[in-house]
């Protein structure tokens, strides 16, 4: 053997008795204790709850939208005071099925309605005079994978990464087709280099730290490729983005690949023009995409791991526009979809209009309570360490 | 011990955007090197709306009100994204460097995001323009500009209803940090602030009828004190100097291990030099621990500094528009429009899975015009800014395309071609680090060596290509 190759071998021989667990392969992992699985989906741009979930009895409501208000006749009826959206028909069964819980009025002290600022306190879980530099979700990787490297315990269907799903060491990952994913991290420059983590000597802290994440990536990749290319999903999805993204998220629960958060977003609902066909469009894909994943999820024997959230960064005002449309406005409702509620339905009261903050909706749930509740009592979590102070618990789910 | 060179590698990524392929850095001394940067240059406005515009609006207002309007909504339609690219290119191509790389340092650190393009420039000049002067001009200046006013919502600061948001981010982002003033510091600053405030022209306004001329009491210190007052009052505490020193040490020589005795005496210098900032800077790039092994190559390149970086060295020309601003929002950085008035966190926080691989992707897209496959989220414009909106579109269509680019390479053939030995010349000019034989064999491996040219294109491509470039 040349003095050179024998160097190399004894290098990677002492190297794999170092090897960080995400190199030796995938076992599930101990941190996780929970099987239970969050999806999250955003809505952004600023979806207009009062035309999702409309007040079809408030003169209110249709004296501040004479144009775009949805007439009672059309609405899906939940109770006697709020329906849904007309385009919103699957959710509407899924309601009837007792897998829906509607929080109403979420939102936080003192808002703000540049959409940026609000994504970001939505994402950061901080007050609106504090700034936060990581996700709330991000952190919950930081808290649960200590030891477990492994950045497909939280994953994205997009090309980029959320600020929601960045943590203070740990990062999630971010994929929109798995296959592109795998053929981009398979390619001989990539792959080659991804050996060199522990192999090669690095001058530095951040050149290890970089070829720590290309390792990760590349590890990531191959699992999450391998294990969900065995299961084909035969459900249609609808064919536009969030449907594709949805059946992604579904293929990789089936297979059983292990991630327990999944971040996927819709949009852009930020409809100061023409409000009506833009907001049915998207509100249709919502609908029609959720039902057919829940019902996958029935036939897989899913149903009870599963939980989906919707957010907005926020709702819009009352008034409606001179544009036919809506502004930025403030508190807005949030869907959960799943089998496990302890209260399904219409958790609480609907918006009162009549008490408005300068023509808009005052919030009643803190969304923190919400991300505690589901840190808490989903995840199985310490959320106090995640969101930094203590929240009370909602009792929508047990 | 670093060599010479070494040491003006290290010095041109951390004082300038790397080396110039225009002008290789190499052939002069170190010392003679800091001068040049240091060197007073001519200051040039970047402007997307010509001062004899801004000059026929202003005249326009005082005489006839309704042309005024429509003057200034032309001056609204300018695109904030020309600026944008305009202060890159400045980036890329000035000689006054270290300037613009405190002019970005002033950029994350006095963070402002405005949908107005007037306000923009003035912006933008202001932080150029005393990137190397005095810090207490600076903070007074950016105190009066509408931009800042505006997103800190000191327009809404009135002596009846008063907004701390200005004064709050004033003391615990622009000066002092948290846990050296007091909430009442901030309410009585507050106070102090009322009234200021600015026309459509962009013009600051003291608006005596909405300022309160009480005695206020700030930091011990009791008068009828006004905006500049507290700002004064401020940079005369020590703890001013101490809070902008540390800041410049973690972007200039390392962002997560800070020496604070070197920090705590290059902070008292800088306060004896009353806020002198070409000064501290003097001291910290003539130092002998800023060629410190352990401050070299071991900073994570932000987006600009990587854009600027690559297109210092290969110099590049896009066909299509927004290409420049595709990268920065792909990569997660977007002059003119940072996350929020804390600015970017920079370090680790520039890299997750997705950021790497396209960094290291790149240059094989936009040198060997690969295909893009990828796109960055979704932009949200905020309200009335339509603009951006169809701008966000066209964003989003590059991302199935390619960056279609002419690429200068004659440059980096001559520079190259004259080394003995390329890849060796390419490691010693370009990378900010040392390089593992078996990653250089990686390199070695995979490049096209088939003409003299091509191996310098193909190996200088794969070294930009390392997670070692991401360095500086």
């Amino acid at each position: 053997m040349k003095r050179r190759a024998f160097i190399q071998t004894s290098a990677l021989a002492s190297a794999a008795m170092l090897l960080p667990k995400f190199l030796k392969g995938h076992e599930q992992n101990a941190d996780i204790k929970s099987n239970k699985i969050l999806v999250v989906i955003q809505l952004t741009g600023g979806n207009d709850g009062l035309n999702t979930v409309v007040p079809y009895e408030n003169s209110l409501y249709y004296n501040a939208r004479p144009t775009i208000a949805i007439p009672k006749n059309q609405v899906h009826k939940l109770n006697d005071e709020l329906g849904l959206h007309p385009d919103m028909k699957g959710i509407k069964n899924l309601f009837d099925n007792g897998q829906v819980c509607v929080i109403n009025n979420v939102g936080y002290p003192e808002p703000d309605r540049s959409h940026f600022r609000s994504m970001d306190i939505w994402h950061t879980a901080s007050n609106s005079n504090e700034y936060k530099h990581s996700g709330w979700l991000g952190r919950y990787l930081d808290d649960k994978c200590k030891s477990c490297d492994l950045p497909t315990q939280l994953l994205e269907i997009d090309d980029t990464l959320s600020l929601a799903l960045k943590g203070e060491k740990l990062n999630g990952l971010a994929l929109k087709d798995v296959k592109r994913l795998y053929n981009t991290t398979t390619s001989p420059f990539i792959h080659q280099l991804s050996t060199q983590y522990l192999a090669a000597n690095h001058e530095h802290e951040n050149a290890t730290y970089l070829y720590k994440t290309l390792a990760e990536t590349v590890s990531s990749a191959d699992y999450l490729y391998k294990t969900s290319k065995i299961f084909h999903n035969a459900t249609t999805y609808p064919n536009h983005e969030f449907g594709k993204s949805m059946k992604t998220i579904s293929e990789f629960i089936i297979s059983g690949i292990n991630t327990s958060v999944y971040y996927v977003s819709l949009g852009s609902f930020d409809t100061h023009f023409n409000q009506p066909k833009r907001q049915s469009d998207l509100l249709k894909q919502l609908s029609e995409t959720v039902e057919i994943f829940m019902k996958d999820m029935q036939q897989y024997g899913k149903l009870n791991d599963v939980l989906l959230m919707t957010f907005s960064e926020f709702g819009r005002r009352v008034q409606e526009n001179a544009s036919s449309g809506t502004d930025h406005g403030t508190a807005n409702q949030l869907f959960l979809f799943g089998n496990n509620f302890k209260k399904n339905g219409i958790y609480n009261a609907a918006p009162n209009l009549s008490d408005l903050d300068d023509g808009d909706l005052k919030f009643t749930v803190d969304f923190k309570n919400v991300y505690a509740t589901i840190l808490k009592k989903w995840l199985q979590v310490d959320e106090q360490k995640i969101l930094g102070k203590s929240y009370a618990y909602l009792d929508f789910i047990g | 011990m670093l060599t010479e060179q070494e040491k003006i590698k290290h010095l041109y990524y951390r004082a300038a955007f790397g080396c110039s392929i225009h002008k290789m850095p190499y052939s002069v001394s170190l010392q003679a090197n800091i001068d040049a940067l240091l060197a007073p240059q001519q200051f040039q406005s970047l402007h997307i709306i010509s001062q004899s515009e801004v000059d026929a609006v202003k005249a326009a207002a005082k005489s006839k009100g309704k042309e005024a309007k429509v003057e200034v909504k032309k001056m609204l339609k300018e695109n904030i994204v020309e600026l944008n690219e305009m202060w890159l290119n400045e980036m890329i191509h000035t000689s006054a460097q270290l300037q613009e790389k405190l002019a970005l340092f002033w950029h994350g650190h006095f963070a402002c995001r405005t949908p107005n393009p007037y306000f923009n420039q003035q912006y933008l000049d202001i932080i150029r323009k005393n990137a190397l002067g005095n810090f207490k001009t600076l903070l007074i200046e950016i105190s009066k500009t509408p931009a800042m006013l505006q997103f800190l919502n000191n327009q809404q600061n009135k002596k009846d209803h008063p907004n701390e948001n200005f004064a709050r981010e004033v003391m615990e982002l622009f000066t002092l940090g948290r846990g050296n003033y007091t909430e009442q510091d901030i309410k009585e600053a507050a106070r102090a602030f009322t009234g200021y405030g600015f026309d459509a022209l962009g013009e600051f306004k003291f608006r005596k009828a909405q300022h309160d001329f009480g005695n206020k009491t700030c930091f011990g210190k009791t008068g009828n004190f006004d905006g500049d007052d507290i700002l004064e009052i401020i940079m005369q505490k020590p703890e001013c100097a101490y809070f902008i020193t540390k800041k410049l040490y973690q972007f200039f020589v390392h962002d997560e291990s800070v020496d604070e005795n070197l920090v705590q005496d290059l902070a008292q210098k800088f306060y004896q030099s009353n806020y002198n900032i070409k000064q501290l800077m003097s001291l910290i790039l003539k130092a002998d621990w800023f060629y410190d092994v352990k401050n070299v190559g071991n900073k994570i390149k932000s987006p600009t500094e990587l854009i600027a970086n690559t297109f210092r060295l290969i110099p590049t020309t896009f066909d299509k528009p927004n290409s420049i601003l595709f990268m920065q929002r792909t990569l997660g950085q977007v002059l003119l429009n940072p996350p929020n008035v804390a600015g970017w966190k920079g370090g680790k926080s520039w890299i997750d899975s997705s950021s790497l691989l396209f960094r290291m992707r790149l240059p094989q897209i936009i040198f060997y015009d690969e295909e893009l496959d990828f796109s960055p989220k979704a932009y949200q414009p905020e309200m009335g800014d339509i603009k951006m909106k169809m701008m966000d579109e066209y964003v989003k269509k590059l991302a199935s395309k390619k960056l279609s680019a002419k690429v200068d390479w004659s440059k980096t053939f001559v520079y190259f071609s004259n080394k003995k030995d390329s890849w060796n010349e390419i490691v010693t000019a370009v990378l900010p680090c040392k390089i593992d034989g078996a990653i250089a064999k990686i390199v070695t491996q995979n490049a096209d060596i088939s003409t003299k040219e091509n191996e310098i294109k193909s190996k200088l491509i794969h070294a930009m290509s390392l997670p070692e470039f991401q360095l500086c």
